[in-house]
């Protein structure tokens, strides 16, 4: 049994940024959601069309930030007082301020950690294979066309009348996405 | 733009505040004027950390003044009137500064000579000593109302629209500005605060200072813009964006104050010196402490997790009462330096202690809307007016509201 060929989404090209930021817009005043936009550059006011809300990676930060300054902090007490107790000039055991810099540094370190891993497994990255490379001219998104894919997985999504939708931003061209 | 100059006067309100804050001052100054005649030595030491205080608003404002001019953001503009009045307040705090030249032999050990012979501090005499500390005093103050009055005099000149160019000017002056602005605040925290327990030093101790001002001035110019932001004539003048900025602003500075306290503590910690550790003795050993924490928890733990926050920063509500916070740590802030050398025993607040506090900054809050309401609202012939009013948000690209 062959299996009846999955589609991704349809793709627009456009050749300026100002045609994409406006297509981008038509379409959410369309109703589509499940939409993304490919382009050379950032360009200025396109993630406001996309509605591109909050994202976890601030929280996951702040959480590996928590355990570096806490785990840091304890780390040192730990050691310098119930594992290994050192005499160091006669302070005191809890030799707080000693500990602080590298708290700190911890702290950094985890929370840097966190933020490149947050942000890696929020984007679902590494990602060898993604359908949008489908489209042969897709590989232009890295030189001069601008791409906005409407995927099918969004509820108003009609292959013909999306496409027709397209069409009628005036693109270069509208390519079916095989997944 | 010109012909709105009338509609930038100050609201009918900072006058009721005026008065208000002329009262209530004088009346607390009248109340430790006669405590003084019993008391002088305690009078003293409160009034010196209530100086501290407001002559930092000042300073701080002059030094921000200074940076905006360096800098030119949006930000800037809008509150540089607010800067520029706190600045203009310097002559009359110069005139403060006479009750501390009048008991200097009261405050600092090192004035009293045979004190000082049984510390063995004559060989700091070719520095610590009165006729040259006064010397010193004149210095810091000409320098501090001689860029005070360039500063004020050119951006007068840019409002009467005579000729262009007083920013380019007034750039020019601000970069030595702020340097001579450092070293001079650096030697005079030395001679006034430092110079305490002439025993003990700290390299550190100048930044210390300077970063308390300056955050002591943010903290002002957001109370100031967040009132002002609520009636005419600038209630659509100021925008989230600007308080956002503002926020940026005090978070650098309590950073910037925690860095400076926490780095002087360090090094002596790390030392442990008999000639530097005496200024931590009793502020760590004794029930001073926990001003210690108190400081850690509200002058740096709570406004730093707080302005983290991008919402807390673009209301200028939250954002003022956490101002209003600040300020209050900074008076406890500069207790906290002057106190614990007169009162090694433990933590006791006089009742002078609060009620110079609300005199001094009582006279210098009305001083300051006086010379608030002298001048328009708003630098109307600045270049870079129009775009600091313009609605939109230029710089951020992730525009989320």
């Amino acid at each position: 049994m062959s299996r009846r060929p999955r589609y991704y989404g349809l793709m627009a090209e456009f050749d300026n940024p100002t045609a994409i930021v406006a297509a981008t817009r038509r379409a959410y005043a369309e109703g589509y959601r499940q939409m993304d936009t490919y382009t050379p550059f950032p360009v200025e006011g396109l993630a406001e069309e996309l509605r591109f809300h909050h994202t976890r990676v601030p929280l996951i930060v702040l959480i590996g930030g928590l355990i570096g300054c806490f785990g840091g902090f304890f780390l040192q007490l730990w050691l310098a007082g119930p594992y290994w107790p050192l005499n160091i000039g006669g302070r005191p055991l809890n030799s707080w301020p000693a500990f602080i810099p590298v708290t700190f540094e911890l702290t950094v370190l985890c929370a840097a950690i966190a933020a490149l891993i947050g942000m890696l497994a929020l984007n679902g990255l590494p990602k060898p294979y993604h359908p949008v490379f489908n489209v042969p001219r897709f590989a232009l998104a890295s030189q001069d066309r601008f791409f906005l894919c409407i995927e099918a997985s969004d509820p108003r999504f009609d292959r013909a009348r999306t496409r027709d939708f397209l069409e009628s931003l005036s693109p270069r061209e509208v390519s079916d996405v095989e997944s | 733009m010109i012909e709105a100059r009338e509609l930038y006067i100050a609201p009918a309100a900072a006058s009721r505040v005026e008065r208000r804050a002329l009262i209530v001052g004088v009346i607390g100054l009248i109340l430790v004027a006669v405590g003084a005649i019993f008391r002088p030595a305690q009078f003293l030491q409160s009034y010196l950390f209530a100086y501290q205080f407001a002559l930092g608003l000042a300073l701080g404002s002059m030094a921000i003044l200074m940076l905006q001019y360096l800098t030119s953001g949006d930000w800037g503009v809008v509150i540089r009137r607010t800067l520029e009045a706190a600045m203009r307040t310097l002559p009359w705090l110069a005139i403060g500064f006479l009750p501390i030249i009048a008991g200097v032999r009261e405050l600092y050990v090192w004035a009293r000579p045979a004190e000082a012979a049984a510390e063995g501090l004559e060989f700091r005499e070719g520095y610590l000593n009165v006729p040259f500390f006064i010397a010193r005093a004149i210095i810091y103050f000409a320098v501090w109302l001689a860029i005070a009055w360039r500063l004020d005099r050119w951006s007068r000149e840019q409002d009467r629209g005579a000729a262009l160019g007083w920013l380019k000017r007034l750039r020019r002056l601000s970069g030595p500005g702020l340097v001579i602005y450092g070293v001079t605040v650096t030697f005079a925290a030395f001679d006034w605060l430092m110079s305490l327990n002439p025993e003990w030093f700290s390299t550190i101790f100048g930044f210390l200072i300077i970063a308390g001002q300056a955050l002591s001035a943010t903290s002002l110019m957001i109370l100031v813009a967040a009132l002002l932001s609520r009636r005419e004539p600038m209630a659509g003048v100021f925008q989230p964006r600007h308080f956002h900025d503002f926020g940026k602003v005090m978070l650098t500075f309590v950073i910037l104050w925690a860095y400076m306290s926490f780095s002087q503590l360090l090094i002596i910690w790390a030392g442990d010196l008999p000639q530097e550790i005496p200024f931590y003795l009793p502020r760590m050993q004794s029930s001073w402490r926990w001003i210690g924490v108190a400081l850690i928890a509200l002058h740096f733990g709570l406004p730093f997790a707080l302005l983290l926050s991008r919402n807390l920063k673009r209301r200028a509500r939250s954002l003022a009462a956490l101002a209003g916070l600040v300020l209050v740590m900074r008076v406890i802030d500069l207790f906290w330096l002057v106190a614990p050398e007169f009162r090694r025993q433990g933590l006791s607040v006089d009742w002078f202690d609060p009620v110079t506090v609300i005199g001094v900054c009582g006279v210098w809050l009305a001083l300051f809307i006086r010379e608030l309401k002298s001048r328009p609202m708003l630098p109307l012939r600045d270049p870079h007016l129009i775009d600091a009013l313009s609605a939109g948000e230029q710089y951020s690209v992730n525009r989320r509201e």
